[in-house]
This record gives structure tokens, sequence and C-alpha cells, in this order.
């Protein structure tokens, strides 16, 4: 008789489990409920503003975006808003920069919203993109040691900082994966007219910001790090900054839609209403006052309405 | 050690407030791991008892091949599951990608080996003479399995335990296919991830501490199982 | 004439390139006990295993009250029981264990617990009901297992080689035991043993396979006092086994010449004939030489001398030279009584119908 009694839960418990698999693996075709979330927009707090919901078709959209965006939080109060409004649900999907334009091109992506300008474009040449958008801009920052021992405090401009650092063969810990930081990181090194990889002071991380940044405080070392990123580790490091405010720090984000006619799984109105919302008044609202209360200034600054001219990037 | 210190404090704070994210994650947790882990079972007996019970052509690789799929790295897994499953992979029209479906896919894939090659072993390891005598005796086939695997139950739950602590641990492969969505395919590791590197040690390590509190859970009924069989 | 329950026809059981049984005919009749014997590696196993159902036959067939068995039947199977050397016990109870057959034919609830309890008292272990079959010493196990096969009141009970892996006493109380139950519950029994103790207490006739061939099939006296060949004779405990040319035969009785010493043997062979002579150790009795041995129906005595002296369990085994090579088995006291030594000088006896001879086809 004892044998038997644990079979019946043993059992019950497999049914069940399988269950709650079938209805949580129901993918973009059916309107269920993720647990915390009721998929009712007219349940909306912000009475005034919401429409009656528009989602057309599939309701999941598929965001491929960097880390960097989805570390500081500000994704997830985007998404919760723009589901609110529309219905529709974002899986943002987190990822290097390289990974997220390579998902836009092989389609695997609705939509894509990154921080690499020039890589940017040569999909929207190639035609896997379309429709990119300006969002917003930050600043990178110079970060390093309060000992300062390449003096690029005192340097003239960034460019100067960063062949400062290469003349001294001071530490350098670059994130070597392919992200927009390493991407800007690797354009100033050019503009600066200096090569550093090969160096022995020179180390390539190949990790995320946050883990970046921990090697560069446990060593000691300079980086280049975005605003956000710096803001939110603060409290983790020692280093300080060295130098910001410098055009040639600028950090653009883009959002671009993955070209529905060249791969017919895109879902195209979630994709476009997404893009839509994030150059609203509402979304650049919510950008723009993101991190004030903690940090006491701006982690984003909203650019919806100005150019790529305005901010002197192609 | 002040790191550890906060993030024990959290951990109680996290528990005492009833945090519901933080217990939805843990249930998705285990409802993910503990399917693979069941599916992984069927699976393990299935091929187990009849590699172990039949003498056949390339036997000794069949058994090596299992054994080389339990030291599979699991980021390897997830790489390869998640490339089936992206709308541009073969399974893609499934749209199975992102969801905790997929990440059930994944940890049987890396489960399934393990189980597997345990559950083989143990029925290697049965009295050569056993399967006749309980034929002998009026068994239908079914019956004798049934009767083997009772037989074999303490190994077995070791290739549970196993199993499913080799699942429930993963993080590369739950990351790549799962997407760490909030709400969606969020699971204790990649949410500890997450929270070291938004920077957030106390919430990282209080979260490893439930993880682990939970997993020693687990093991304990499993081996407390175990055991009970050992003295009647 | 008796039916036959089991039989086998053409049987050939092939692994790999050796054939390991080559069984022509074979038949088990209703209600016997056929034990089946033969050296280690002789293929008994595996002729049980294809008679219990268990493996299909490469050829043949195996036919079940007549009719030919498709493949390994769960309802003839369910017939029979089987019973191992390895008692195998199960991780559950003495009675769980007992009750197992009877539980996977469905069979009532409270038939399980009579007839399990029944056979429990029969082999003496009712007081372990409860215990767990796993912690069972030897001679305990294999009790349950016996229990486990007759609560099941098959037709045919299979026995493999069931008291081998005991010692002594155990397996004598078991034998005993056993021999009991099948007498009273008349089931017709397969038994396949290595010792020829066995075969002779429990079996009503005898097979002697030898190398996967059946070599001969009889009574267990006819087996044992007039074996077919010489590998069957010296296999069923013939010691003494001489070749030797019948020179004369007038009624019913031969002299045959041994190595110039002459035997006067009952049989209806072939004057001028080339045999083999077959004398079982126990059928040789000694006494002094000195002493003239009167008139008694022992038709041979033999002058002999003791070559060795070897023990044989309780008894003693002497081993004499006649002019040819021959054994003697007596008892300890005769030994001493006779004061036997190597060297000493006796007489051998033996009746003429105590000697068996097996036509000599030369020696391989």
């Amino acid at each position: 008789m004892k044998r038997w009694i644990w079979m019946g839960p043993l059992a019950l418990l497999a049914i069940l489990m399988a269950l709650v698999m079938a209805a949580c693996g129901e993918g973009e075709e059916a309107p269920t409920q993720t647990p915390q979330v009721t998929a009712t927009p007219t349940q909306s707090s912000q009475a005034s503003a919401s429409p009656t919901p528009v989602v057309r078709g599939p309701k999941d959209v598929i965001l491929a975006t960097t880390t960097s965006v989805q570390d500081t939080g500000l994704l997830d109060v985007l998404a919760s808003e723009f589901k609110k409004d529309t219905g529709y649900n974002v899986k943002a999907i987190a990822v290097g920069t390289g990974q997220a334009l390579a998902m836009g091109e092989r389609g695997d992506a609705d939509v894509m919203l990154v921080h690499a300008p020039s890589s940017e474009k040569v999909l929207i040449e190639n035609g896997a993109a379309i429709d990119r958008r300006l969002v917003a801009h930050n600043y990178f920052l110079l970060l390093g040691p309060a000992a300062d021992p390449a003096g690029a405090k005192t340097a003239n401009s960034a460019i100067a900082a960063m062949k400062a650092i290469y003349d001294k063969g001071a530490t350098f810990i670059s994130r070597g994966d392919d992200s927009g930081t390493h991407k800007k990181e690797l354009s100033l090194w050019k503009e600066a007219g200096v090569d550093p990889k090969g160096k022995a002071w020179y180390e390539e991380a190949g990790q995320g910001m946050a883990a970046t940044l921990q090697i560069a405080n446990q060593e000691d070392a300079y980086i280049l790090c975005d605003k956000a990123s710096y803001l939110s580790q603060k409290k983790n490091i020692e280093l300080i900054v060295i130098f910001e405010a410098d055009p040639a720090f600028l950090n653009v984000y883009s959002v671009m839609l993955v070209n529905p006619e060249k791969f017919d799984m895109v879902n195209a109105e979630g994709a476009k209403a997404f893009a839509d919302f994030l150059v609203s008044e509402k979304a650049q609202q919510i950008i723009g006052e993101f991190g004030v209360d903690k940090y006491g200034e701006q982690l984003f600054i909203p650019d919806a309405d100005k150019t790529y001219e305005d901010l002197g990037v192609e | 050690m002040d790191l550890i210190w906060d993030g024990i404090k959290e951990a109680f704070r996290i528990i005492g407030s009833g945090d519901y994210s933080v217990w939805e994650i843990a249930v998705r947790s285990i409802l993910v791991s503990g399917s693979a882990t069941m599916i992984s079972l069927f699976l393990g007996i299935l091929v187990g008892s009849a590699i172990a019970f039949n003498q056949f052509p390339g036997r000794n690789l069949a058994f090596s091949l299992v054994n080389t799929g339990m030291g599979l790295p699991p980021v390897v897994v997830g790489l390869i599951v998640a490339i089936m499953l992206w709308r541009s992979g073969p399974l893609g029209e499934f749209r199975l990608i992102y969801t905790p479906s997929a990440m059930v896919v994944a940890q049987t894939v890396i489960a399934a080996p393990i189980v597997t090659g345990f559950t083989a072993a143990a029925l290697r390891n049965l009295h050569p003479k056993l399967r006749s005598q309980l034929y002998g005796l009026g068994a239908s086939r079914l019956q004798m399995l049934w009767l083997v695997l009772w037989e074999a139950k303490l190994p077995l739950l070791a290739a549970v335990m196993a199993g499913f602590g080799g699942a429930i641990s993963e993080i590369g492969a739950s990351q790549m296919v799962g997407g760490n969505l909030a709400g969606d395919t969020r699971v204790m590791t990649t949410a500890i991830v997450l929270e070291v590197s938004r920077g957030e040690f106390a919430p990282a390590i209080a979260l490893s501490i439930i993880l682990l509190v939970l997993i020693f859970i687990v093991n304990l009924i499993l081996t407390t199982v175990q055991q009970q069989e050992r003295q009647s | 004439m008796t039916q036959a329950k089991l039989s086998l026809r053409d049987v050939r059981v092939r692994r790999g390139r050796s054939e390991l049984v080559n069984v022509p005919q074979l038949d088990v009749l209703e209600g016997e006990v056929l034990a089946i014997i033969g050296p280690n590696g002789a293929g008994k196993s595996v002729l049980l295993e294809t008679l219990a159902l268990l493996q299909e036959p490469s050829g043949g067939q195996v036919l079940f009250e007549g009719q030919p068995v498709a493949g390994r039947q769960l309802a003839l199977r369910r017939r029979m029981a089987v019973v191992f050397q390895d008692p195998l016990p199960l991780r559950r109870s003495v009675a769980d264990n007992v009750a197992l057959g009877l539980r996977l034919r469905g069979a009532p609830r409270r038939i399980q617990r009579e007839r399990a309890a029944h056979w429990m008292r029969r082999f003496g272990i009712d007081h372990l009901a409860k215990r767990s079959a796993i912690t069972l010493s030897g001679g305990e196990a294999q009790r349950t297992n016996l229990a486990r096969a007759l609560a099941l009141e098959p037709e045919v009970l299979l026995l493999d080689e069931p008291f081998s892996a005991l010692d002594e006493p155990t397996r004598v109380e078991l034998l005993d035991d056993l021999s009991a139950a099948l007498r009273e519950t008349a089931v017709t029994t397969v038994f396949v043993t290595h010792d020829r103790g066995e075969a002779l207490r429990l079996g009503d006739r005898v097979a002697v396979l030898m190398g996967g061939l059946i070599r001969q099939v009889g009574t267990t006296t006819a087996v044992f006092a007039a074996p077919a060949d010489e590998e069957v004779a010296t296999f069923v405990g013939v010691e003494t086994i001489v070749a030797g040319r019948v020179r004369s035969l007038k009624d019913g009785l031969a002299l045959v010449d041994v190595a110039g010493q002459m035997v006067e043997v009952a049989t209806d062979g072939d004057p001028g004939s080339d045999v083999l002579v077959c004398l079982r150790p126990e059928d040789v009795v000694l006494s002094p030489a000195r002493d003239h041995p009167g008139p008694s129906s022992a038709r041979n005595h033999l002058p002999a001398v003791v070559c060795r002296i070897l023990p044989a369990g309780p008894h003693v085994r002497a081993e004499l030279d006649a002019g040819f090579g021959m054994v003697a088995l007596i008892t300890k006291q005769s030994l001493e009584e006779l004061s036997l030594t190597g060297g000493s000088r006796v007489v051998a006896s033996f009746k003429a119908t105590a000697v068996h001879l097996i036509p000599y086809r030369g020696r391989a």
C-alpha cells in the first residue's frame, strides 16, 4: 500500500506541469495572459489618454536591444506603458549590439533599439531594416583611477585624453564585444590616430558594461562607459569621471523596424506601433524624466523632435 | 563581507514581504526545471532500458554517446536549440523561442543524457537473471519493466536529483532560448545574472540564497524517500 | 501412456556461431519429475529456459500439451513457474514476494494472502513474513523463492540448480522440504542439476545432457546402472571402466576377458565383441586375501592390491589393481576392520549382474 501513495502526487504533478507549460507556451497567437499583467488596456490608470486596444494580428513584439538600455530599467517602464496603451506585449531581448543587429538581419526580431549609428545604416542600406528614427541620446564618459596616471583629466579634448592614455600605456579595459560602446571606443582610437590592439596595457573583456566596469574597478584602469550605466553602478566602484561632455562622446539611440517584406513572420503592425510609441510625446516624457529622482540627473535626453543632423550624426 | 550580509538581510526582507515577482520567478524555475526532469526521466527510462537490456551492434557506442551527453556544455546546447527555434531556423514556425516551453526543451536536452546515463547504469547493474525470473513468474513485458524500475529505485532517484540539479542551475541555455523576460521567461538563475549586471549585488545574493534553499528542499524530499526505502 | 506435458521437437538453440543445444526429441511427462543432469556448460540452463518459454529456440518447436507454442506466450507462461539458482528476492516483504506471481496474474487479495500464508508455512518461513526479503540469508531467500513458485500452484515447475549456491546442511534440509512438496502436489517438474545425488533423490526420470546433446533419457535407476556410453558412465559415477572382449556367452552369462582376468557378466552381448566393462564402486566388496570366500551369489572374486585410499565424504574410496584399475567404495569401519593400507592384498568381489557392458567403439 505504502508504495503507491507517492505515485499519485507525482503523476498529478507531472500533468500539472504539462498543463502550465502548455498555457505559458502560447506564443504569439493566443490572447492568453501572463501571470500578473492583465491584457485589457481599458483598465489603464490613465483614463484620459488610453485608446481601445489596437492589437492587430499577433500580440507579441520581439524587440532586439542592447544590455545598456535594458540594465537601466528604462525599457521595463516603457514596455509596461506600451502594453497598457495598446495591449501589445513587448519581448525585450537584451543582447550585445552585434547580436541585436544580427537578429534584425535574420528576421528573428520585429524591431530594434540600438546605439551604433554607422552599423544601423548598413542594415538600412541592405534593406534588412526600414524606418530608422532618432529616439534619445546621452554621453559616454571616460572613467579612470583617481590617481590619473595618464594625466587625461587635463587633456584638451576627449580625443586628446585617449591619446594621453595610449602614450602613457596606462591600463585600459575595452568591452571588446562589438557593442555600441565598443564601436564608439574604437572610433575614438581611430580619430586619435592610434591603435592599441595587442598592447599589453589594453585588455578586452568581452562582457557587458557592468562586468567590464568591475574589471576596470578592480584593476584601477581607464574605461569608456555610458552615463546611465555609470550612474547606476557608481555605488559599486571607486573610479572617477576623468573626462565628459565632449561631442566625440555622443551616444545616440535609434529605433528601426525589421523589414516585413523581407521576412514574413515579422509582426509589422506591432513593431510599427512600438516605434511610434517610442517617439510619441508620452514616451519621450518618460524617457526624459527617467532616473532624475534616483540619480539627480537625466540618464537619457529625448530627441524625437530633432534630426540626426541636429546632433551632428549621419 | 558586507555584501554578503546585505544579501542575507535582503533575502529575509524579500521572503518576509512576500514580493510577488520573486515568488513568481521561483515557481517558474521549479516548474520549468521540474518538467524538464520529468520528461528526461521518461526518455531516460525508454532509452536507458533499451540500451541496458538489449544486445545489439554498437551498444558500446550508444553508452559512450550517452556519457558524452552528460558533459554537454549547457551554453552549447542553448546555442543549438536557439538556432533551431529562431524564426530564421528550421523550427521557427512553432514560435517557441522566448517562451517557457523553449526553456523546457533546452533543459531537457541538458538533463536527459544525465538521467539516461544513470538509469542505463542502474539497470545494467541489476542481476542478469532478474528479468528472466520475473518473466518466469508470469510477468508481462510492461509488468517486468515496472518491477525492474522499482528494484532500481535508489539509483533512479539519484538520477532524478542529478538531472534536476543540472537543469535548475544552468543559465546559458535558459538565457539564450528564454530571453529572461520579466513575468514570462525569467527564472532564478537568469534573474541573478541580471541583478549582477545591474550592479545590484544585494538582491543577487538574496536570490542566490533563495535558489539554494529551493534546491535543498527538493533534494531533501527526494533523499528522504530514498532513505526510507533503504530502511524498509 | 502418460501425456507429454511439454515436448521439444528438433529444437536447436544457437548463439552467434555456436550451437548450444540440439535436441531432436524430449518429452516431459505429466506429473513426473524429470531431472536434467550434465556437467557445467552442457547447455542445461538454456534447455530449461527454452522449456519454460523464456527463450525462443533458433529452430524447432516447443509443444505444450501437444500444441506448438508460438513465441513466449504469456498465457502459457502463466501456467508455469520458474525457480533460479540465485533467489533474486525483490525489495519488499517476504509475504509480498511470495504473493508476487499471484499479484501479476491479478488474483484476488484473499487468494494471495491465503496461498502465501500456506506456502510460507510449508517452507518454514512464516515467521519472516513481514521481513524485507533482501535481508534474508541464502537458505531463507531460496525458501522464499520456492514458496513464491509453488504458491502459484503451477502446472509445470522448472528449477535451475536451485541448491547449488547453498551450503551442505541447508541444501539437505531444502531437498527434503522440496521433495515432500513435489510428492504432495504431484506437479510436473523439470529440475536441472549437476549433482547426481539430487537427481537420484528427486527424479523419476533422468536426461543426461552433454555438449548440448541429450545422451540418454530413462528412469533414474536405468541411467545410473546402465549408462549408454563412456562419458555418461563417468558422469553418473561409474568409476571402473575398462576395455574387454567377450570370450563366450552361455545362458545369459558371458565371460569377458579384461586384461587377462576373466569376469562373469550377466548380459546378452555378442561373443567376440569388444566392450567397455562398467562397475560402480558401491558394488565392489572387499575381503582379506587370506580368507577363502565361501559360496556367495557374487560370481566374481578377483585378487587385487590396494594402490591408494582416499576419503570420500563419510566413506572411503579404495583404488585397486586387479590386473586392471578398479575402484571400491567402503565404509571407514570396514577400512579399519580389514586394516587396509597401500599394498594390502585383498579379494574384490562383485556380482555378475552389477557389471554393465557398453559396446566399445574405440577410445577417443
